[in-house]
């Protein structure tokens, strides 16, 4: 099975009623698949006039208390941001699936991670969304069927940030029912149109996304930012392996971190000292594993199909400690694990080298 | 003041003389008179439309500038008893978000749309919109709407009733006809109700504010100037709902 055809199964599984899509490259097979099994299963779908329109639409499904989600890549992501603010705004449980594409602009519509600083941070906001970035079908599998309970157990937008390459790849794929391993969906309910006359039976839900003074907005946006630091234990996920004892320690996420897992294992059975580590939860980034590996190491090497958007993440979240951070960016190409041995490799052997090497990218 | 109306929001918060708070009556009571207050959803945009986010005993969410088409699309489709309205301005429905507006009529979305149409866009202080009249000044206009350089005002129920299938209702209502208009919301809300189609209703309005005209000014415009370019009437009524209510000829203005 494709990536694509994962994440149509996955919702299904999730108990995902509607999905308003767009199309765009490498996503579309995500609706192809959906609306072939839609009608079977009795869910619905509708194909909207752009993405400001799917996210949007997607968000009324969404207050109507129904799980709804939509899927997009690069361009559509960029209109993404405008109702996925909104979802921000009102902590509306949206979910999302990007497969990311080349960038800026259109690119490509092939492979990247290049939706990384758009997908983590892209509305004019704070960010308050939760992004789970995925390595392959078997994850693109249980995360989407896990962003669905986040989103609706945390009410905060999720993201399942997939790829070009897990779009098409055809990988085995264990298909299960959630229930029977006890992940029950979370209970969905609507915001509007909830029983009893408003007004007569019960209060009116008067949403908005407008304030009309700074103190307002001010109580709002702390709000949203403590309901948000305040799950952020329960939501973090990482990979690691390899860490102890390692010198240096190679940092990516997606499919790379793939790349990255079996070039350590080769390393470490060659008798490098060097250990892997992969947040799952791009948003919010595990802050607390990472800065506890990263004490004990002299460097990382971070490795990215991007020019360093996780990077930027992995600096600010390791802020103030002792160790060099050493880029391996390759946007809009792949990496593959031989690249990622010999330069880590040479980082080990050859001293100051790696030094150098970032002192001259961030010059 | 119709039953559907928050009193806990009164006196609302528009501009003195505004339009939108005759059509917002009319809206309350055609709600009231269908009796639609416990199913009924308020969708409201940015424009000053976005002041009505408390104004109803209704569940409403107020969104961005143009997105109230397809939030109340979203929400219809995934809550098909519900009925569902959305609220804007002109540029809200004729600028910003005309695309959601042509492609939700094309498609035939069982919502009701009403767009009101003040000549410019009012939150933001008077600048030009589709609907400005030729001449008009406003402040990206300062020497009147050249229709030369920037066209000519968006006949935006005329384009919805050619671009519909026949189970659309279109109409354009004013504010100097809160009864006619009342009857109109009705019928649109009504052909929502059926499950038969896109209604939408434009609505002519007032915004004495960025005019600046006084009441008699004010009402001259509203009377007299506008439509000389936005014909008042029904547009577009499907079989079901002809002889229904009050028969409102296609042009009429009286
Ligand atoms: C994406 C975006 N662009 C621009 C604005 C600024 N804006 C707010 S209201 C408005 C005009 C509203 O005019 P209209 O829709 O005609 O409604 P009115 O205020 O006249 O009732 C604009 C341009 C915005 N809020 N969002
Ligand atoms: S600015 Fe104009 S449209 Fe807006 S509330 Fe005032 S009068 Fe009404």
């Amino acid at each position: 099975m494709t990536g694509n055809e994962v994440v149509a199964w996955a919702a299904l599984a999730a108990g995902a009623e509607i999905m308003y899509g767009y199309p765009i490259t490498p996503q579309n097979e995500i609706m192809h698949y959906w609306t072939r099994l839609a009608p079977k299963y009795g869910r619905m779908f509708l194909q909207t006039e752009d993405e400001l329109s799917a996210g949007f639409t997607t968000i009324g499904g969404v207050m109507g208390g129904r799980r709804a989600f939509t899927a997009t890549a690069g361009p559509g992501n960029v209109l993404m941001q405008e109702p996925m603010a909104m979802a921000e705004m009102m902590r509306l449980p949206v979910v999302v699936i990007i497969m990311q594409r080349g960038g800026p602009s259109t690119g490509t519509v092939i492979y990247s991670q290049q939706e990384v600083t758009l997908t983590t941070l892209g509305g004019n906001g704070e960010g308050f969304r939760i992004v789970y970035s995925t390595a392959g079908n078997q994850e693109l599998f249980d995360y989407v069927i896990k962003a669905f309970n986040t989103a609706w157990k945390y009410r905060f937008p999720t993201f399942v940030l997939g790829d070009g390459y897990q779009a098409k790849m055809r990988e085995p794929l264990v298909i299960y029912d959630p229930e029977i391993r006890g992940l029950s969906p979370v209970p969905t309910e609507p915001f509007l149109g909830k029983p009893g006359v408003p007004g007569v039976d019960r209060l009116p839900g008067h949403y908005r996304n407008t304030y009309n003074t700074e103190e307002e907005l001010y109580e709002v946006i702390m709000g949203l930012a403590r309901a948000y630091e305040a799950i952020i234990p329960e939501v973090v996920e990482f990979e690691e392996e390899a860490v102890e004892g390692a010198e240096l320690l190679v940092m990516s996420h997606g499919v790379v971190s793939r790349a990255v897992k079996s070039a350590v294992r080769a390393l470490r059975r060659d008798g490098y000292p060097v250990g892997y580590f992969r947040p799952i939860t791009l948003r919010p980034l595990p802050v607390e594993a990472m800065r506890r590996r990263a004490e004990k190491v002299r460097r990382i090497l971070v490795a990215e199909s991007a020019y360093g958007q996780f990077a930027r993440l992995v600096k600010e979240a390791l802020y103030g400690l002792q160790v060099e951070i050493v880029p391996l960016f390759k946007p809009g190409l792949g990496i593959n694990p031989e690249e990622i041995y010999s330069r880590a490799q040479e980082l080990i052997k050859g001293g100051e080298k790696g030094a150098e090497h970032i002192a001259a990218t961030h010059a | 003041m119709p039953k559907s109306w928050r009193r806990e929001t009164k006196p609302h918060k528009f501009c003195p003389g505004c339009g939108h708070g005759i059509a917002l009556k009319a809206l309350g009571q055609a709600i009231d008179e269908l009796g639609l207050q416990g199913i009924a959803v308020f969708g409201c945009d940015i424009g000053c439309s976005l002041l009505a986010w408390d104004f109803f005993d209704l569940d409403t969410v107020q969104t961005h500038h143009g997105r109230t088409i397809p939030v109340m699309v979203g929400l219809k489709r995934a809550r098909p008893e519900l009925i569902c309205i959305a609220y804007m301005g002109d540029g809200g429905g004729y600028a910003i978000g005309a695309q959601h507006l042509v492609n939700a009529a094309t498609r035939n979305e069982k919502i009701t749309a009403i767009l009101i149409n003040n000549t410019q866009y009012g939150m933001t202080g008077g600048q030009m919109a589709p609907t400005t009249l030729p001449g008009q000044k406003t402040e990206t206009t300062p020497y009147g709407r050249d229709p030369e350089i920037t066209g000519y005002p968006t006949q935006g129920p005329e384009m919805v009733a050619a671009i519909t299938d026949e189970r659309a209702y279109v109409a354009r209502g004013t504010v100097a006809r809160p009864g006619q208009l009342r009857e109109f919301f009705k019928r649109a809300l009504q052909n929502q109700i059926d499950g038969r189609g896109f209604s939408f209703v434009e609505v002519i309005s007032a915004c004495p504010t960025n005019w600046r005209t006084n009441a008699k000014e004010t009402w001259e415009w509203v009377e007299k100037l506008m439509p000389t370019y936005f014909r008042v009437g029904e547009l577009k009524v499907p079989e079901a709902l002809r002889g229904k209510g009050v028969e409102v000829k296609d042009g009429e203005t009286s």
